[in-house]
């Protein structure tokens, strides 16, 4: 009898593997997705019969979406009267259309550009993209050198943490020079924005595993290089994408700046026509694009630092999202 | 599957009982000063099969270390000489201090002691990790694996194959009563569960000697009993050598054949204790009048 009151204590919370209940994860999975709000909705999990686990799956729906009118009703409110204001000013003090547009004309310029504007959207995206790629790799690369090399890590991190001072969009002039007009001085623009946050994190993070657990590896006979395989990569990952979050959020930005230095196409030259030809409405157009595409590469990462860190309880995801 | 151990007489299939006197490497005629002659690139983790029982020999242990930021050294070890016979259960009991793990990492091969020599089995272990299966103060779970990917660590370093090393390992989830959350995340599993996959993580590394740094210190007084009943089950089924450290005086006479307690900083052997109860031992083994003159012995022992 001994053995089974050792097993007697109940989990926090069984992922139901043997005994799958129907429905029970499905619920689970739910109130999980039902966003950052603290209150759970009234689901006793696992145990219950049929009937009650419809209910509650119904009523965590409910919850769900109220959760979600909560969260996104407000702010888009302001934006609308941020946006009617706007109107209404540019009805009553008529500014000229060349320095402030009305919200309703730069929508028409909208529809006007959409033709041109999706080549311009796919030349910046792949520069940002392909950029944040390149810079994220060459950062994970040094951030495992000064890991695993005392010689580097002296000799590197203390000049990795100081050039990160330097703002690199100012240096898109330089690198056009070097680079030509094509889209390898943007990407190497993005490139060099990306690496530094992504490098100083990932370094942060290997050095920063838990000792007591690179011991027992080692008591095990691991070799540095399996430490690193084992216990340092994957403790880095949060820290990793936090890093990556932030590349990304200046990842659009950077290629548009070195766009302004020199190109033929992205919307940094869209920008620039614009202007110079006093479509202050087609300059408001681009900037809601660029806003949208970051939006998005931000958004992206997200979902991929959940998808790479299943480990994570719930609770610790909200916090870091 | 397995029915209660009282009503299990041992079948053929299981190993016998590693009884000290014929295992034979223990008893070789002892080389205290030959430990180099051991290969250095010998494979230093066994598979999980299993282990032949080895002793774990300590003798005059002695460390010294500067902390960080302070001019004085600290002797935390000093002249220690202990030794575990083979398939043996020692504990060791002491203070805050007494230097018990640095004792556990000079065995885990994590430390180089200043002076003195460790061996497992007539092997030098300072330095040279994988002689022992050691199980550190927390349970240190990976958490980015699950239960069973956790449970093979060991085997995967050692370069078994995945699929060998969880055929191996799922046998264990009954036995260890983790059955059916071979794909949970440690944050899923209690605390004693969590405690019972860093054991069965252990057992699974399959070297001679178990070596536990207060393996249940963090739990509940409830659970804790529960756990010296099934650890003492485990342990009469393949009669591991351990080395068991604790702060707790019961626990050590509940588990273990040997008492040894350790004083304060400087970390010395203050007095041993035999504890030849009868097994499986009860919980209320602690108040029979024999084990309460050993607990009085070693509550003295240890300044209390």
């Amino acid at each position: 009898m001994t053995r089974a009151e050792t097993r007697g204590e109940t989990p926090r919370a069984p992922r139901a593997t043997s005994a799958p209940v129907p429905g029970a994860p499905l619920v689970a999975a739910q109130d999980r997705l039902a966003g950052s709000e603290p209150v759970a909705p009234p689901v006793v999990r696992g145990t219950v019969a049929g009937g009650t686990v419809v209910r509650a799956r119904r009523s965590a729906g409910r919850h769900r979406a109220r959760a979600l009118l909560a969260r996104w009703v407000p702010p888009l409110l302001l934006l609308a009267a941020s946006i009617g204001a706007w109107e209404l000013w540019v009805i009553v003090r008529r500014p000229p259309a060349y320095v402030l547009p009305s919200p309703g004309r730069i929508a028409a310029a909208a529809v006007d550009a959409a033709p041109g504007l999706p080549a311009h959207t796919a030349t910046t995206l792949v520069e940002a993209v392909v950029g944040t790629a390149a810079g994220a790799l060459a950062g994970v690369a040094v951030a495992v050198l000064i890991a695993s090399v005392p010689l580097a890590r002296r000799t590197v991190e203390p000049l990795l943490v100081a050039s990160q001072t330097v703002p690199m969009i100012v240096l898109a002039p330089l690198l056009v020079l070097w680079f030509g007009l094509g889209l390898t001085p943007k990407i190497v623009v993005v490139a060099l924005i990306g690496f530094f946050p992504v490098a100083v994190s990932t370094a942060g993070g290997l050095a920063g595993a838990d000792p007591d657990l690179v011991d027992l590896v080692r008591s095990m006979g691991a070799r540095p290089g399996q430490v690193l395989r084992v216990v340092r990569l994957p403790a880095a990952i949060p820290a990793f994408f936090a890093g990556l979050k932030i590349a990304t959020a200046y990842a659009v930005a950077g290629a548009v700046v070195g766009e302004y230095v020199a190109g033929d196409r992205g919307l940094g030259i869209f920008i620039t026509r614009s202007s110079n030809s006093f479509r202050v409405d087609r300059v408001f157009v681009a900037v809601i694009v660029i806003a949208a595409l970051s939006a998005l590469l931000y958004g992206l990462v997200g979902v991929a630092a959940r998808r790479a860190t299943p480990w994570l309880p719930p609770t610790t995801k909200e916090r870091s999202r | 599957m397995r029915p209660g151990r009282a009503a299990d007489p041992p079948p053929q299939a299981r190993r016998p009982p590693a009884v000290a006197p014929v295992a034979p490497e223990s008893a070789a005629p002892d080389a205290p000063d030959a430990p180099e002659s051991a290969a250095p690139d010998a494979p230093v983790t066994a598979p999980v099969a299993a282990p032949v029982a080895a002793d774990v020999d300590v003798r005059g242990l002695h460390h010294t270390f500067r902390p960080h930021g302070s001019r004085e050294p600290v002797i935390a070890l000093d002249g220690v000489d202990l030794h575990v016979p083979a398939g043996g259960f020692v504990s060791v009991v002491g203070p805050s201090g007494c230097g018990k793990s640095t004792l556990l990492r000079v065995l885990a091969g994590l430390l180089v002691p200043t002076g003195g020599t460790a061996t497992v089995g007539g092997e030098d272990v300072r330095g040279r990790p994988g002689h022992v299966a050691y199980l550190p103060q927390r349970d240190l779970l990976l958490p980015w694996r699950r239960a069973l990917a956790n449970a093979v660590l060991g085997a995967e370093l050692a370069g078994v194959p995945r699929e060998e090393a969880q055929r191996r390992a799922r046998p264990l989830f009954e036995r260890f009563g983790l059955a059916g959350f071979e794909r949970a995340w440690p944050w899923e599993l209690s605390g004693g569960m969590r405690q019972r996959l860093a054991l069965l993580r252990t057992f699974l590394l399959g070297a001679p000697v178990l070596v536990l740094d207060e393996p249940f210190a963090a739990l509940d007084a409830i659970t804790r009993r529960a756990m010296y009943a099934w650890l003492g089950e485990v342990w009469m089924d393949d009669r591991r050598t351990v080395l068991f450290v604790t702060h707790d005086v019961d626990e050590a006479l509940t588990l273990a054949d040997r008492v040894v307690v350790l004083s304060g900083r400087p970390g010395r052997v203050v007095t041993e204790v035999d504890v030849p109860m009868p097994r499986p031992r009860p919980a209320t083994v602690v108040t029979e009048a024999d084990v309460v003159e050993r607990k009085r012995t070693l509550l003295e022992a240890l300044g209390g």
